[in-house]
C-alpha cells in the first residue's frame, strides 16, 4: 500500500494573500473545524490521526501526500535539498523555489513542481493547509506547518537557530505537534560561536604560510556557509574549490549569496594554492585527490568534531565545530519556544531528547525514521 | 597543565608518527622536572591514583547531570574522561589558576575515596575543557590517544639523542617521574644502576609471516604455544636472592604463580610460555591444557591450594636472556639455544620444559606439519632466524609467527554495543549466536539462537559504518548500552579453537573469535547450528 499509487492528481491551490495572514484564535477555530469535519466522508481527523509517521516518511492521510519520503510517491512535500530528504521520481514535488532549484541540479528532477514561498499557505486536498517557514538549515530549507481540523503540526526537517549568512533564519511557529530532528540531541553537543572556528582556519594559515588548509565541508550548505563566514571575517583571497562544489556554489551565488572570488583546484597550479584555503567534500579529504594539494592541513567542518575520536576517525588535524543542525541547547530551547502539546522526533539521538522531554514533563515520541543520515556521514 | 593539555590535543589530531615524536620531544626538552617526568609516565605506562577511577568520575557527574543523559552521552563518546570534560559545567565565580602537572599529580595522589568528590571537582573547575580532558586522562591511566609506550620512549630518546635500546633497558628500573633518567639523558649523569635488580627486560616479538617463505637453513621452527608469554628473572646478590615473574607487558605477576617463583633458584633471565598441565591435551612433552584452563589462574592476587593442585602451572622455555650473570642477548639464536639446553638439567622438570624444535627439511614440509597440527594448545608455528640476536621489540625478518588457519562458522548477529577509542560511537562490539535446532522446523517449535561469542575486529572501517547503520535501523530492544538487533545478519566468524565453558548459555567459548566475512547475502536461517560448533571441540 505504500508504493506509488496512481490516483487523480490532487488539486493544489496557493493562497497568494497568505503572507501576512493572522493566525486565527486557535481554540475556537479548532472546535469549529473539528465539528465540520465530522461530516466529511473520508474523515481521519480526530487527535492527529491524520498525520501518520512511517519509517520512510510522514504521511498526510486526507491529502494523500508525503513529507520527505524516501521512495517515489505521487505528491511529496520536501523540506530541503539534502539527499536524505529530497529525491527524484515523485509525481508532484512541493518545495521552496530554492529547494526545487537544488533538486533540479542534484537529482535532475523535472517533476511537476509547485512553488511554496516562505509564509504562503498552500491548500492541499482533504482540507489540509501547508505553510512553509524558514528552518535556517541550508538555502531554501523550510519547516512545514500543516493545519487540518483545527490542529497544527510543524515538521522541522533539519534546522538550526544560529545565524547563517546563506539562508533565512529559523522562525518559531507555535503548534500542537512539533516534529523535530535530533541529529545532535545529546547534551555534550554544544556548537561554539562560528567566529572562533573560522579563526582556526585563518590562524592555521598564518602559522603555516607555506602550507594550505583543506576544509572538508558538505557540498550543499556547509561549504557555502564556511565560505560566506570566511568572507564576513575579512578573508578576501581566492578560495579554491573541489570540482564537486562548483555548481552548488554557483547556484548559491545566483540566489544572491555573495561568496567572493572562487576558483577551481583543477584550473590552478599546485604552488599557487600555498597559503590558501581549499574546500572539498568530506569524502575527498583522505582521497588520492587530496595528495595533489600543497602540504595540506586537513580540516573538517562538522558538529561531530566536538568529539575527539570522531575527528580522529576522519584523520582530521584541524577539527572545526560547525554544524547546520541545532545543538542540544537549540533543540531544547526550541521545544520550549514552540511549546507544543507533543514533540515527535524523526531521527538522530532521539533517546536523549526523549529523556529531556520526560524530565521537563513534556510528551515525546520517537518516530524511528529510516534512511536519515547523520550529518556528513 | 595547559602546556600538557595542548600537547595532548595536538597528539590526538596529529597523524604523522614523526610529527608526534617531534611534538613529544619538544615538550620534554622545554618542560622542567618533575612535570616532564609525570607527563612521560602518563604517555607511556600510565599513572595510577587509587581514588581516581572511572567510577569516581561517574559519581562526580551524577550530581551535575541526569544519569540517563550522562550514560547516553558516555555511550556515544566512548570515553568517560572526554564525556566528563565536555559536560562539566563551567564554574561560576573566581577559581584558582590552573595547576602544574606535578601539582595536579600530588593533589590526585592525596585524594581518597571520600575526599575525591570534592577535591577532584575543585581541580576540574580550575581547568578549561582541554585541560579537564588531559587531567582526567592522566588521572585514570589509559590515554588512548594513539601513543604507544614504545613511541613515548622513542620520543624521549630523540629528545636527548640517546639510544632507545638504552632507554628500554633502564626504564623498568626506574619509577615516575624518572628524574634519574632525565639526569642521565639530558644532563649526562651516570646511567641508572640495573645490576642485581630483578628487572624486566623487553621481549623480542614476532611479525606475522604473511605470504613470506623462508629457508629452513636460515630459520628454525618451534610450536607457538597457546598460553601467556612470561619472563622469569632470578638474581643473587649480597642482600640475598629474588625471583620475579613478568607478563608480556612487564607486569609483575609473581604473586599469581608462586610455584614458579619457588622453582627458579639459579641466576637467569628466561623467556617462555606459561601453561597449565593438562592430561587431555596429549601434547608432545608433558601435555599442556588449553588456554581456557589457564584462564582459571590468571588475574588472581592470591592463589588457593586447590587452584595450585587443579591447575598446576609450568613454563615451556623458548629462550635465555641472561645465564649465570652473563647477558647472552647479543649471541645468535643457535648459541642461545645451546645455552638454554645446558641450563635444563639445573631446572626442576616439574615446572620447566623446553619448547621442542620442529624439524623440517624444507618450507613445504613445514607447511604440511603445520596443516596437520590440531592440538589445542598449539596456536601455530614460530620461525626464528638462526643467527639473530635477542633484540627488544619487533624487528623485521628475525622472528615470524605463522598461525594455523582459523576455523569458520556462520553465526547470526544478536546484540551490539558501542566501541571505544578509535571505534567510539560506532556499534562495533557484536554478540552472535548459533541455532539450537533446525530453524526451518516450525512444527517442532522452531529453534532459538544461543549466543556463542563476541567479536570486535576483522572488519574494515567501511564495513563498520555499514554494520553500524544496520544496527541502528534494526534495533528491536535496548538494555542500557546494548542493542538487541533483528536476527537477520549473518557473520562468518573465524576463531582459533572452541571449548566447553560454563560462562555462556550455549556452554561453549571460542578462542580469538573475529568477523571473517559479513554475509549480507545469507539468510539467517541458513546460519550454523550449535552442533556444528560442538563438533569442532578438539579435546
Amino acid at each position: 500500500m505504500l508504493a506509488k499509487v496512481p490516483v487523480t492528481r490532487p488539486t493544489i491551490k496557493v493562497e497568494l494573500s497568505a503572507r501576512n495572514r493572522q493566525t486565527k484564535p486557535r481554540k475556537e477555530g479548532a472546535d469549529r473545524e473539528r465539528f465540520a469535519s465530522s461530516f466529511h466522508s473520508n474523515s481521519m481527523t480526530a487527535d492527529f490521526s491524520w498525520i501518520q509517521p512511517h519509517p520512510h516518511g510522514i504521511y498526510i492521510a486526507p491529502a494523500d501526500c508525503w513529507i520527505d519520503p524516501s521512495r517515489a510517491v505521487e505528491t511529496a512535500l520536501v523540506t530541503h535539498g539534502h539527499a536524505d530528504h529530497a529525491r527524484g521520481g515523485h509525481g508532484t514535488t512541493i518545495a521552496t523555489p530554492e529547494t526545487l532549484a537544488i533538486m533540479k541540479l542534484r537529482y535532475a528532477t523535472d517533476d511537476g513542481a509547485t512553488l511554496a514561498l516562505y509564509g504562503e499557505t498552500i491548500t492541499l486536498p482533504g482540507q489540509v493547509r501547508a505553510t512553509y517557514t524558514p528552518a535556517g538549515h541550508v538555502l531554501g530549507s523550510a519547516q512545514i506547518l500543516l493545519e487540518h481540523a483545527g490542529e497544527r503540526v510543524v515538521i522541522t526537517g533539519d534546522y538550526k537557530r544560529r545565524s547563517d549568512p546563506t539562508c533565512a533564519e529559523f522562525a518559531v511557529t507555535p503548534c500542537d505537534i512539533f516534529i523535530t530532528e535530533a541529529t545532535f540531541g545529546l547534551p555534550l553537543f554544544i556548537h561554539p560561536p562560528i567566529a572562533g572556528e573560522i579563526a582556526k582556519i585563518t590562524d592555521a594559515l598564518a602559522a603555516h604560510p607555506e602550507r594550505s588548509v583543506l576544509v572538508g565541508a558538505y557540498a550543499l550548505g556547509k561549504a557555502q556557509r564556511v565560505i560566506a563566514e570566511l568572507r564576513a571575517a575579512g578573508h578576501t583571497d581566492p578560495i579554491y574549490l573541489h570540482g564537486a562544489m562548483e555548481r552548488m556554489c554557483a547556484l548559491y551565488q545566483d540566489h544572491g549569496v555573495d561568496l567572493g572570488d572562487l576558483r577551481l583546484v583543477a584550473d590552478t597550479e599546485k604552488d599557487a594554492m600555498r597559503g590558501q584555503i581549499i574546500i572539498c567534500p568530506p569524502s575527498a579529504l583522505n582521497d588520492r585527490w587530496a595528495r595533489r594539494m600543497p602540504d595540506p592541513i586537513t580540516a573538517m567542518a562538522s558538529g561531530w568534531m566536538r568529539v575527539r575520536q570522531r575527528a580522529r576517525q576522519r584523520n582530521v588535524e584541524l577539527p572545526l565545530i560547525v554544524s547546520d543542525h541545532a545543538d542540544w541547547t537549540e533543540l531544547t530551547q526550541t521545544i520550549e519556544d514552540v511549546n507544543p502539546q507533543e514533540t515527535w522526533i524523526t531521527h538522530g539521538r532521539e533517546d536523549a531528547l526523549l529523556r529531556w522531554c520526560e524530565l521537563h514533563q513534556r510528551k515525546g515520541r520517537a518516530l524511528a525514521m529510516i534512511g536519515r543520515e547523520d550529518e556528513d556521514e | 597543565m595547559e602546556r600538557f593539555a595542548a600537547l595532548i590535543d595536538m597528539l590526538v589530531f596529529t597523524r604523522s608518527r614523526n610529527e608526534k615524536l617531534r611534538l613529544i620531544a619538544e615538550y620534554l626538552r622545554a618542560t622542567p622536572d618533575p612535570d616532564r617526568g609525570w607527563a612521560l609516565a602518563a604517555l607511556t605506562d600510565g599513572l595510577d591514583f587509587k581514588a581516581v577511577k572511572s567510577t569516581a568520575i561517574r559519581n562526580l557527574m551524577k550530581d551535575r547531570i541526569d544519569p540517563v543523559l550522562w550514560s547516553l552521552s558516555r555511550d556515544f563518546v566512548g570515553d568517560t574522561a572526554e564525556t566528563a570534560s565536555l559536560l562539566w559545567p563551567e564554574p561560576a565565580g573566581d577559581v584558582a589558576p590552573p595547576p602544574t602537572v606535578s601539582e595536579a599529580v600530588s593533589l590526585l595522589s592525596a585524594m581518597n575515596r571520600s575526599s575525591v568528590t570534592g577535591e577532584l571537582a575543585q581541580l576540574l573547575d580550575r581547568l578549561d575543557s582541554s585541560g579537564r580532558y588531559a587531567l582526567l586522562k592522566l588521572a585514570t591511566g589509559a590515554m588512548r590517544i594513539g601513543i604507544s609506550t614504545r613511541l613515548g620512549k622513542t620520543a624521549f630518546a630523540q629528545a636527548f639523542d640517546v639510544s632507545v635500546e638504552d632507554v628500554e633497558e633502564y626504564w623498568h628500573a626506574l619509577k615516575p617521574p624518572y628524574t634519574d633518567l632525565f639526569a642521565w639523558a639530558a644532563d649526562g649523569n651516570e646511567p641508572p644502576d640495573t645490576e642485581n635488580i630483578p628487572l624486566f627486560r623487553p621481549f623480542m616479538l614476532a611479525h606475522p609471516l604473511g605470504d613470506t617463505e623462508v629457508s629452513m637453513d636460515e630459520y628454525a621452527a618451534e610450536w607457538k604455544w597457546d598460553g601467556i608469554r612470561v619472563q622469569l628473572v632470578h638474581v643473587t646478590s649480597d642482600q640475598g636472592s629474588e625471583t620475579r615473574l613478568y607478563s608480556r607487558s612487564g607486569d609483575d605477576i609473581s604473586a599469581t604463580f608462586p610455584e614458579l617463583v619457588d622453582a627458579l633458584q639459579i641466576p637467569a633471565v628466561l623467556d617462555g610460555e606459561l601453561l597449565v598441565r593438562g592430561s587431555v591435551q596429549g601434547g608432545a612433552s608433558g601435555g599442556a591444557a588449553s588456554f581456557n584452563a589457564l584462564q582459571q589462574r590468571l588475574g588472581r592476587k592470591t592463589v588457593s591450594k586447590k587452584m595450585l593442585a587443579e591447575f598446576p602451572a609450568f613454563v615451556r622455555l623458548y629462550d635465555v636472556m641472561q645465564s649465570d650473570g652473563e647477558d647472552v642477548r647479543a649471541l645468535g639464536w643457535e648459541e642461545r639455544r645451546t645455552r638454554l639446553e645446558a641450563l635444563m638439567p639445573h631446572l626442576p622438570q616439574s615446572h620447566f620444559d623446553i619448547s621442542a624444535i620442529v624439524e623440517a627439511g624444507s618450507f613445504a614440509e613445514l607447511a604440511e606439519i603445520r596443516q596437520a597440527a590440531r592440538d589445542d594448545a598449539i596456536e601455530g608455528l614460530m620461525l626464528k632466524k638462526r643467527d639473530a640476536p635477542y633484540s627488544a621489540g619487533r624487528k623485521t625478518g628475525l622472528w615470524y609467527k605463522w598461525k594455523r588457519d582459523p576455523l569458520l562458522i556462520d553465526c547470526v548477529l544478536m546484540y551490539a554495543q558501542r566501541g571505544s577509542g578509535k571505534r567510539s560511537s560506532f556499534y562495533s562490539d557484536y554478540t552472535f549466536g548459533c541455532w539450537n535446532g533446525d530453524p526451518d522446523q516450525i512444527s517442532d517449535g522452531g529453534a532459538e539462537l544461543l549466543p556463542v561469542g563476541k567479536a570486535y575486529s576483522g572488519f574494515t572501517d567501511a564495513e563498520l559504518k555499514k554494520i553500524d547503520r544496520y544496527v541502528r535501523q534494526h534495533t528491536i530492544n535496548r538494555f542500557g548500552p546494548v542493542r538487541e538487533t533483528e536476527k537477520t545478519l549473518v557473520f562468518e566468524v573465524a576463531f582459533d579453537s572452541v571449548h566447553e565453558s560454563k560462562r555462556h548459555k550455549s556452554g561453549l567459548a571460542m578462542r580469538f573469535p573475529r568477523i571473517h566475512r559479513i554475509r549480507w547475502d545469507k539468510p539467517a536461517h541458513e546460519a550454523d547450528r550449535i552442533e556444528a560448533l560442538h563438533a569442532l571441540i578438539s579435546n
